[in-house]
């Protein structure tokens, strides 16, 4: 086959670019401007130190006397700090972007685990069937109908309570990502399961079979490319609500401890001072979080329209 | 049918002991009941006779009978701050919760069945985007954050609502304070309550729908069009009906998610109801009241899952209770 289509095998890029998802990408302008602003915001998390005047983590860079001053529209700032500081006088641009990097980095450390754990249970439980199947699925209803948020405030106040609030904090950002990872895991098991139903009957898995292939080759090379555009989809999702989930847990002080901000806990922290007028170390975090997690969600609307013709729904 | 009850109650029975396990494993693991007793000034042999009459050095196993023995009788062990009935203190704090979770329901059910249906049955309308709109942008708030909000304008910058505490409240009976009978009462609960809705409503919209939609295309729509039945008719009548089922499972899971967030809208609006309490009951390390908050939230999620499924398998004959089931 290769042979007689390799004159003008079109390059990678050309692919891409000329594929169903980038035409339909090129056509819709919210798609269009959700991923740029999603780009921006990722790029400046990833490249924090460099953007940011301040490393909000070195004590030798903050003076409390510089604390509460406003964003420089507002009267009373000072230039060098463009939206204010916080409460102990940490610059709050700078603060933000590292705050940035921390929510993003637990949202998609989160998911990749919960990736990891739903689709290898998906897929056992939708190749292997029977007993097993009926095991894991039940399984996963029961861990359903207790919500996320739920089990993670539960699971993380008692570690804090447990470990005392020194070590928790040391260790909070692998606790975050395990309790939100492991809590969601049913959500892919469910989705990989029914898409695996779905491909097992097919005769590309018939002929791999036959052509002696163990199960997990089976599985994971065969059967799993072709469940893929359902992952991707509530990929984005997932993505978005580990983030919103995140933030609520360190809001609620069970997450990242105000020395090291994720944008959770720096809206938290910006609440106390919020009666006295200094609102923007609440609001200026706060928006930057609906923003990302907005993006994400049209993102994952547009995706969902387009891999998935079926799930249309207008 | 009864097979199914009777299956469905033995997974809750079986839940509730797995809940009640790791609720006995915190008491056991969490903090030392004898330093809460005691205190530090008493000598290790009288520390070891406490011990032994307080039952401390039986194994797990026994441990764990004698709490499942005392749970089933409602008790849940005292409480170290409020040196109460561990219960006692949450059914003081459950009125509270109970009257945020309404005024939510109703923000909720009030709210999303006509934004719902009429973004389904005209799609294309800029109020339709303008809802739609607004409802991506409520799901991607977190619950928090519009109660933060919320307060800044309303509170702090027009002060027009207060911005915490339940205000005057009106002792119905027994530990029943109400909300709704004051005007300060309403004025208090109205943020808290359109907080709480402010995450679910955009989901349940979105929900409603997109089942309305579905539904309009099926056949039976059809058929009641060409007999010309009036489509006011058809839309709150036919259609409405069979959109219902679908909401109905969401909405149990959801109550589950409901209660987590009352946790958050308690604490920002510094509302006196369970999730506060347990937030405070955390910082404490007040154990017993830790693994009682634990044991009645399982218990609402258990009990409102399985009358949720019943409910389900009530109202929707095709469902196959037989496979459910098993």
């Amino acid at each position: 086959m290769s042979s007689i289509t390799t004159n003008q095998d079109p390059s990678r890029w050309e692919k891409i670019w000329q594929s169903n998802m980038a035409y339909s990408f090129r056509r819709n302008p919210v798609a269009m401007v959700s991923f740029a602003i999603f780009a921006i915001i990722v790029l400046a998390a990833v490249f924090a130190p460099v953007f940011a005047p301040f490393d909000p983590y070195d004590p030798n860079q903050i003076d409390i006397m510089n604390s509460e001053y406003p964003p420089v529209w507002v009267e009373g700032s000072d230039p060098q700090f463009m939206f204010g500081t916080d409460d102990q006088g940490r610059d709050l641009w700078s603060t933000i972007l590292y705050g940035t990097r921390l929510s993003l980095l637990i949202g998609l450390c989160a998911v990749a685990l919960q990736a990891f754990l739903g689709i290898t249970i998906g897929l056992t439980a939708g190749y292997v069937g029977g007993r097993v199947d009926n095991l894991l699925m039940r399984m996963a209803d029961i861990q359903l109908s207790f919500s996320t948020l739920m089990v993670a405030i539960i699971f993380l106040a008692i570690t804090q309570a447990m470990f005392g609030s020194q070590t928790f904090n040391r260790f909070a950002i692998y606790f975050l990502i395990a309790v939100i990872g492991i809590a969601e895991w049913p959500q892919y098991a469910r989705t990989v399961r029914a898409t695996v139903l779905a491909e097992k009957k097919k005769e590309y898995v018939d002929s791999a079979r036959v052509l002696g292939f163990g199960p997990l080759r089976i599985m994971f090379r065969h059967i799993l490319p072709n469940s893929l555009s359902p992952i991707f989809v509530i990929s984005t999702v997932q993505v978005a609500n580990a983030i919103i989930s995140e933030a609520s847990l360190s809001f609620l002080g069970l997450g990242m401890p105000p020395s090291q901000p994720s944008l959770g806990s720096l809206i938290s922290s910006g609440f106390d001072y919020i009666f006295s007028g200094s609102w923007w170390i609440t609001v200026i975090p706060g928006v930057i979080l609906v923003v990302l997690v907005l993006v994400i969600n049209l993102l994952g609307d547009w995706m969902r329209d387009v891999l998935n013709p079926k799930l249309y729904k207008g | 049918m009864l097979a199914y009850l009777v299956k469905r109650l033995f997974q809750a029975i079986a839940v509730m002991l797995v809940i009640s396990l790791v609720g006995f494993a915190i008491q056991d693991n969490l903090g030392d009941p004898l330093r809460e007793l005691v205190g530090q000034s008493v000598s290790e042999d009288v520390r070891q006779q406490l011990r032994d009459e307080l039952g401390l050095n039986d194994s797990f196993v026994t441990q764990y009978i004698r709490f499942l023995g005392n749970a089933l009788q409602g008790d849940l062990g005292t409480s170290y701050f409020f040196k109460e009935p561990a219960l006692d203190v949450i059914l003081k704090k459950l009125p509270a919760t109970l009257e945020l979770v309404l005024g939510a329901t109703i923000i909720i059910v009030g709210l999303s069945v006509p934004l719902g249906v009429y973004t389904a049955i005209k799609p294309n309308t800029i109020l339709s985007k303008v809802i739609m709109g607004i409802s991506i942008v409520g799901i991607s708030i977190p619950v928090f954050l519009t109660a933060i909000l919320m307060i800044f304008v309303f509170s702090v910058e027009l002060g027009w609502l207060p911005s915490y505490g339940r205000g005057d409240v009106v002792h119905v009976f027994g530990y029943w304070d109400t909300n709704l009978a004051s005007w300060d009462g309403w004025t208090h609960i109205l943020l808290p309550s359109l907080a709480l809705a402010s995450i679910m409503l955009p989901l349940f919209i979105r929900l409603i729908r997109s089942e309305m939609m579905e539904v309009l295309q099926s056949e039976y729509v059809k058929y009641a069009r060409a007999k010309g039945i009036k489509p006011r008719r058809i839309y709150f009548l036919h259609a409405l009906k069979n959109t219902l089922l679908p909401v109905i499972t969401v909405g149990g899971v959801q109550i589950g998610t409901m209660v987590a967030y009352t946790i958050l809208t308690e604490t920002v609006f510094q509302w006196p109801g369970m999730g506060f309490m347990f937030l405070e009951a955390v910082n404490r390390v007040d154990t017993p009241l830790i693994v009682a908050y634990l044991i009645v939230v399982g218990f609402i999620f258990v009990v409102t899952n399985t009358i949720v499924d019943l409910i389900y398998g009530l109202v929707n004959p095709t469902v196959n209770l037989a496979r459910m089931g098993a």
